[in-house]
């Protein structure tokens, strides 16, 4: 029971980090209809620069709360002068473009740190936490804590914000919201710094966890991609929903059923699954089109 | 009285098909102004270029300056409201929600807060539904939504594309009523374009009769309605 209770938890943990980078993919998709393949090396690279802060000297969180400062400006610049130029183009384009960028990144990380994994720092004690008569790692609990606050953060920022519903107006009604005077193309900018921002938080903390490689997002990409298709891709919560979902079971698929070896392929079959089952998610909208 | 807005020699294209071949009007302070005409005349892409919507070339001057070259996001802040066709609701926004992007421009946040009891004095209704997705709400509610959100604004000049299109006829009394009340208690002038051309000469002070992209008649409503070929056309009898 203990081993099983200590497997949830570590689901959890991981699919706290599968829910925020869901999260970011959805809000992205949210306001452009398209995924963004670049979103887990996005978040790999800011990762890098959090360690190049650590290395040099500075204190975890201040190197935390900087990196998160830079990858929020760093995905505003990536919409701004890199995908702006293709808002109009054909899907296939702009899909390119994306893989594009996952590509450079993934090289630029490559050849500025080298291949060779390096070891990230998690902030939390390195004993293990005892609740009642159970231990869990004090990593785990922490990261779940961050993703809790982050998405906590998020939804105020959304729900209650000027700017927030500013952002979820642009997204649903570009031409409306330039008829109420949202600068349209400034709140798609935002929502680029914050989906990297949110990703940035999900690579320090699972970073620890999966050692700092110019790759180690790649899984994870998969896994959250199968996230935010469970919760129905657009919609934010369920993205949430689906990337607590998705870690848990693939911990519990892991140790009970089908072993660690194929655990990435669960990803593909629950993708493959819920799009041949049931293409909207558990809470996407059901796209009905007149003919 | 000083003209409000001024439109001279304007031209609308959607890409290679050219829909306005130049329009001149103008709205004096505090009028109600109606642009009549039947499907496809260009009215509605007249509504368009004066809020940057089309490509468009010629003058428009507001209040004295001249805005042909602004963004609309930036004619917004000049104080223009568009209630566009089709209402342009925020379909999965609250009616609240609506309501409230309608002010995202304004600064005096004390008078926002006020002002939306003073729509929802005009439109009970709406009230009633202020926590409700707005995409689910009836047409005519919804209508009421978008003039309130352009109301939200407010503006200096309100442009109100159909306002009667696909309404019950005791709905578009209701609009049309608290349009002219708004008018007259709030000094708004506004721009209506409409089909339903006896019901928008009975609230208007001015009209322009807009055939195929061009004005082809103008003058004081009483005028227009006297008119024996808009009799004909527009009004029938």
């Amino acid at each position: 029971m203990d081993a099983f209770l200590n497997q949830v938890f570590a689901g959890l943990a991981t699919g706290g980090i599968y829910a925020s980078v869901a999260l970011a993919l959805v809000m992205i998709y949210q306001a452009t209809h398209l995924v963004n393949f670049a979103q887990g090396e996005l978040a790999m690279f800011s990762t890098y620069i959090a360690w190049t802060l650590i290395d040099a000297g500075m204190p975890y969180w201040a190197a935390f709360f900087l990196t998160v400062v830079i990858a929020f400006v760093l995905g505003v610049l990536i919409e701004r002068i890199i995908v702006r130029p293709v808002e109009r183009a054909p899907v296939l384009s702009v899909v390119v473009v994306f893989i594009g960028l996952l590509v450079i990144f993934n090289s630029l990380a490559g050849w500025i740190y080298s291949y060779t994994i390096k070891v990230f720092p998690s902030p939390f004690p390195k004993e293990p936490v005892h609740i009642g008569s159970h231990f869990f790692s004090a990593h785990q609990i922490g990261a779940v804590g961050v993703t809790l606050v982050v998405l906590g953060l998020l939804y105020a920022f959304f729900r209650y914000t000027p700017l927030g519903l500013a952002m979820r107006a642009a997204a649903q009604n570009p031409d409306s919201s330039r008829l109420v005077g949202i600068r349209v193309g400034w709140m798609l900018a935002l929502g680029w710094g914050l989906a990297s921002a949110i990703g940035a938080v999900a690579g320090m903390m699972v970073a620890p966890v999966v050692y700092l490689d110019p790759n180690m997002m790649a899984g994870i990409l998969l896994y959250a991609f199968a996230a935010a298709l469970v919760g129905g891709v657009d919609s934010p919560g369920g993205a949430v929903l689906g990337g607590f979902l998705v870690g848990v079971l693939e911990n519990l698929l892991g140790a009970y059923v089908i072993g660690n070896e194929l655990k990435l392929a669960f990803a593909l079959v629950l993708i493959v699954g819920v799009l041949v089952v049931r293409p909207s998610g558990l809470f996407g909208k059901v796209h009905v089109t007149r003919v | 009285m000083a003209a409000l807005l001024e439109v001279s020699n304007l031209h609308a294209a959607y890409g290679p098909t050219r829909v306005l071949h130049g329009i001149d009007f103008s709205l004096e302070e505090g009028s109600i102004t109606a642009l009549l005409g039947a499907n496809g005349a260009g009215k509605t892409t007249t509504l368009r270029a004066l809020c940057a919507m089309v490509q468009t070339s010629g003058e428009i001057s507001f209040g004295g300056a001249r805005i042909e070259a602004k963004a609309t996001e930036d004619i917004v802040r000049l104080g223009i409201a568009h209630v566009p066709d089709g209402r342009g609701t925020f379909v999965n926004l609250s009616t609240e929600e609506n309501l409230r992007l309608g002010a995202y421009v304004r600064k005096d946040k004390r008078a926002v807060e006020q002002d939306f009891e003073r729509i929802y004095a005009y439109f009970p209704r709406l009230k009633e539904r202020r926590h409700q997705q707005a995409g689910t709400l009836s047409g005519g509610e919804q209508q009421m939504l978008a003039v309130s959100r352009a109301l939200m604004l407010r503006p200096r000049l309100l442009l109100l594309d159909e306002p009667s299109f696909g309404l019950a006829p005791l709905i578009v009394r209701e609009i049309f009523d608290i349009m002219r009340a708004i008018n007259q208690s709030e000094k708004v002038s506004i721009l209506l374009v409409e089909q339903n051309a006896a019901m928008a000469l009975d609230l208007a002070d001015h009209a322009y009769l807009i055939e195929t992209g061009r004005v082809v008649l103008s003058g004081s409503a009483d005028e227009i309605k006297q008119n024996d070929a808009v009799r004909r056309s527009y009004l029938g009898y």
